[in-house]
């Protein structure tokens, strides 16, 4: 039995679509939009960082060396005098840039490539995964060494780079489901309607496997920041004066004795964009099942 | 004394929305020897009603609220799980309708059977052994011997469910509890299994609960019959005065719903919409094997406004026909002309112009329907393919359709889940009948659904056949069904036709072995009297 009555299904609701249907049922749920709210802050706060952030992110102050949370630094400065929450907010562009983009070419790659995989079958399916094995074999850190010692060291690149190493695992999932999923009796009906093999696997085949892609999305995002936090760490990635998160972090680690504020808060940033990503991916999966509505 | 005296019972379920009562006080009785048939649509109560008497219901959300349900002199609704269990199994058995999920894939069919008996019996094994062997020759299983080390995969579904009955009898229960235990099965072996039960029966003096949803199945067999209506039991009584002197009507309405009778064949313009010719449809079975046959070297015609009923047991190659000619399948070899046109050679545009024309009604509206797509998008979808509608009058479109079909309106936004089997199956028939196709290939539309349900889809599609002039190949294993909506008839075994004929001819002079073993098979010779 189902809760849900659709009493005014009035004419006005006509164009709705499994999205609207999906954003309604969002908005019932707190924990979702707690995620949401504060990753459009976080998102808003990096793109206009240039213009709000307190002090230049290169700015130095050796004589006041690291020192803890204070009124004119609100959460400290590091060793070399510099603000950070200066750097934490220049730092959250990268890692927030890093995490989407390289996120949304994985997701892109990996869907569209497990779900024409699945859907043909056969020796199409048999070439696409053998290429993503072999992909898979290649050992990633070569993969991006070689890139970087190629063409330079560039941002973009870096975002492509994990983005083409993480769209493997994303296609494998997309084509597990849309194998079992094309045997259901509702493919064959929208074969029979006379629709093509493109409509079908968008409109049929990829609303139904979002739900464990979308959890799977919101788990490539923090791997991926931090991904890039291990990169920089080696020096392939961004490097100083430039920050990001995961540089931070690593930074904090190694002083977290003396000046643990260096580790707290821009760990506290990450884990708090982790944990509303995590809120938002479950709730955006219960949303677009539309049977998790009612019972 | 009864073996078993229900009194009172009172099931209820508690939900989200409050406490829902399953069954409301019911009572009934079961005598040794004696079958007593539970009648009642999905969610009348009656497998909860027995489900409860062995505590097997999951409780919470279930609770037993009230009764008595005497066996042998105690009340199974006072024991403890402890004393249950040894009741269970032992002096209770149960079979289920799908013998196929109630066996361990991962255990020999033997090792399954003894299993109850070393558990009640503390006997050994070697003995156990030489029992069960005792019960597959007693439950007619050929070859024994060799079959009881074998995997349940390896058994046909009838084979399946004599193994099934095996185990129940196996500790020589007192009373066994069938659950639509034949309504996975073919007509035949259906005859077969049902034949079995009640000789196994009599010759053990055991009393049977037999929960069906389908009078017809229980017809011949039922001693007494209980029906059971929303968790209330409407009527009892002997088995031919329910059939023959039925008082309440919902009873009437149960009786009336089944299927009787021929169609008298429509007047038809005597004009071949469709022919089929040496259709063959050979399905691969990996290097070296012989490939399967599902189709084999078939031809035949459809008329322009005939129903043209398809019939035949599983793996007669009815369905794959139904799919080879909308294309479904790839074909092997044969011709089918629609309106002189050779489908089997479209490609592209012409073939997505024709899928237009013809269209397929599936058999489960709970995997024919994109569970992401709500009505109306299921319906819109089609009417702006094939250009029908125009984005601004689409709205209007789906809203006639759902009028046509019989769904109210209001539910043009709800999502297939919040929709019963029926209107599922309504859902159904409005998409295929989106595109104004002027043939319908309908595969077993009705054998998910209940009785009364049944009937009703029937009589839609049979009005909208002749509303929308359409032409339809009716895909179905019950004969009844066949014969009800039906103008001709064929008959087909093992990916051939055996005998066509209308509805009439076919049951009154059959010609083939085949077609009379159908014919026998049918149950419920009580009602065709």
């Amino acid at each position: 039995m189902t809760a849900t009555t659709i009493t005014d299904a009035t004419l006005a609701e006509q164009g709705t679509s499994l999205w609207q249907d999906a954003w309604r049922r969002l908005r019932k749920n707190r924990l979702a939009l707690f995620g949401l709210a504060v990753l459009s802050t976080f998102i808003v706060i990096a793109l206009v960082t240039p213009w709000i952030a307190p002090y230049a992110y290169d700015a130095q102050n050796l004589d006041l060396g690291a020192s803890p949370p204070s009124a004119e630094h609100w959460l400290g400065t590091d060793i070399f005098g510099r603000d950070l929450l200066t750097q934490i907010m220049f730092g959250g562009r990268i890692s927030l840039a890093v995490g989407f983009v390289a996120t949304a070419v994985a997701l892109v790659i990996g869907v569209t490539w497990g779900a024409v995989a699945g859907y043909m079958g056969g020796r199409v399916d048999a070439v696409m995964m053998r290429l993503v094995d072999i992909l898979y074999a290649l050992p990633f850190m070569i993969f991006i060494v070689l890139l970087m010692v190629v063409f330079g060291r560039n941002l973009l690149l870096l975002f492509l780079a994990i983005g083409a190493v993480e769209w493997l695992t994303m296609a494998r999932i997309m084509r597990g489901q849309v194998q079992s999923l094309r045997q259901q009796e509702f493919v064959e009906a929208a074969i029979s309607l006379g629709l093509s093999p493109a409509t079908i696997v968008r409109r049929h085949l990829v609303p139904n496997a979002l739900g464990p892609i979308i959890v799977y999305t919101t788990l490539t995002i923090p791997s991926v920041m931090l991904l890039e936090a291990f990169l920089s760490f080696l020096g392939l990635g961004v490097q100083p004066p430039a920050t990001s998160w995961g540089l931070l972090i690593s930074y904090g680690a190694e002083t977290m004795e003396e000046y643990p504020w260096l580790l707290i808060f821009p760990g506290a940033a990450l884990t708090l964009t982790l944990f509303s990503l995590n809120f938002l991916g479950d709730g955006l999966r219960d949303a677009l099942d539309v049977r998790g509505s009612g019972d | 004394m009864s073996l078993l005296s229900v009194r009172d019972l009172q099931v209820d379920f508690t939900t989200r929305n409050g406490r829902v009562t399953a069954v409301n006080r019911i009572g009934f009785d079961v005598e040794s020897g004696k079958i007593t048939a539970i009648i009642g649509e999905s969610g009348s109560g009656k497998s909860v009603a027995c489900y409860s008497l062995l505590g097997l219901l999951p409780m919470p959300p279930a609770s037993v609220e009230r009764g008595t349900a005497v066996f042998n002199g105690r009340d199974l609704l006072a024991m403890t799980e402890r004393e249950l269990r040894q009741i269970r199994g032992r002096d209770i058995a149960m079979i289920f309708q799908d013998p196929m999920t109630c066996l361990n894939p991962y255990m020999t069919v033997g090792a399954q059977l003894v299993e109850p008996l070393i558990y009640h019996r503390k006997v050994s094994a070697k003995e156990a052994r030489t029992r069960a062997l005792e019960l597959l020759t007693e439950v007619g299983l050929r070859d024994p011997e060799s079959t009881i080390d074998q995997y349940p995969h390896q058994f046909s579904g009838g084979m399946r469910q004599r193994v099934m009955i095996a185990m129940a009898l196996i500790n020589e229960p007192k009373l066994l509890i069938a659950d639509e235990p034949t309504t996975a099965l073919d007509v035949t072996i259906q005859a077969q299994i049902l034949a079995l039960i009640t000789d196994l029966q009599r010759k053990r003096d055991i009393g049977v609960i037999f929960i069906s949803h389908d009078l017809s199945v229980v017809a011949d067999i039922a001693d007494e019959i209980v029906v059971m209506e929303k968790g209330h039991v409407v009527e009892r009584g002997d088995r031919l005065r329910i059939f023959e002197q039925a008082e309440h009507p919902y009873t009437r309405k149960l009786l009336a719903a089944i299927p009787a009778g021929s169609k008298v064949p429509a007047e038809c313009a005597r004009e071949d919409l469709i022919q089929v010719r040496n259709l063959c449809t050979w399905f691969p079975q990996g290097k070296g094997a012989e490939p399967l046959r599902a189709v084999d070297d078939v031809s035949f015609t459809v008329q322009r406004g005939e129903v043209l009923g398809l019939v035949g047991e599983s793996g007669s190659g009815k369905s794959t026909i139904g799919r080879s000619l909308l294309r479904l399948v790839p074909i092997t070899s044969g011709e089918v002309l629609f309106d002189a046109t050779d489908v089997t050679q479209l490609q592209g545009t012409a073939l997505k112009h024709m899928r237009r024309r013809m269209q397929m009604i599936f058999q489960d509206p709970y995997a024919s329907l994109n569970p992401r797509m709500s009505v109306y998008d299921a319906l819109a979808e089609p009417l702006l393919l094939h250009g029908i509608e125009s984005r601004k009058t689409v709205e209007q479109g789906v809203l006639r359709l759902m009028d046509d079909v019989g769904l109210a309106r209001a539910f043009v936004r709800k999502y297939p889940h919040e929709f019963s089997g029926g209107q599922r199956q309504r859902i159904a028939i409005g998409r295929a009948l989106a595109t104004r196709p002027e043939f319908v290939v309908a595969d077993e539309p009705v054998s998910a659904l209940d009785v009364t349900i049944q009937a009703q889809i029937l009589e839609l599609m049979l009005n909208l056949g002749r509303e929308y002039g359409l032409t339809m190949l009716f895909v179905s294993h019950d004969l009844a069904v066949v014969r009800h909506i039906a103008d001709r008839i064929l008959v087909l075994h093992q990916g051939r036709v055996v005998e066509q004929g209308t509805g009439e001819a076919l049951f009154n002079a059959p010609q083939e072995e085949y077609t009379r073993q159908l014919l026998q098979a049918i149950p419920g010779r009580i009602l065709l009297q």
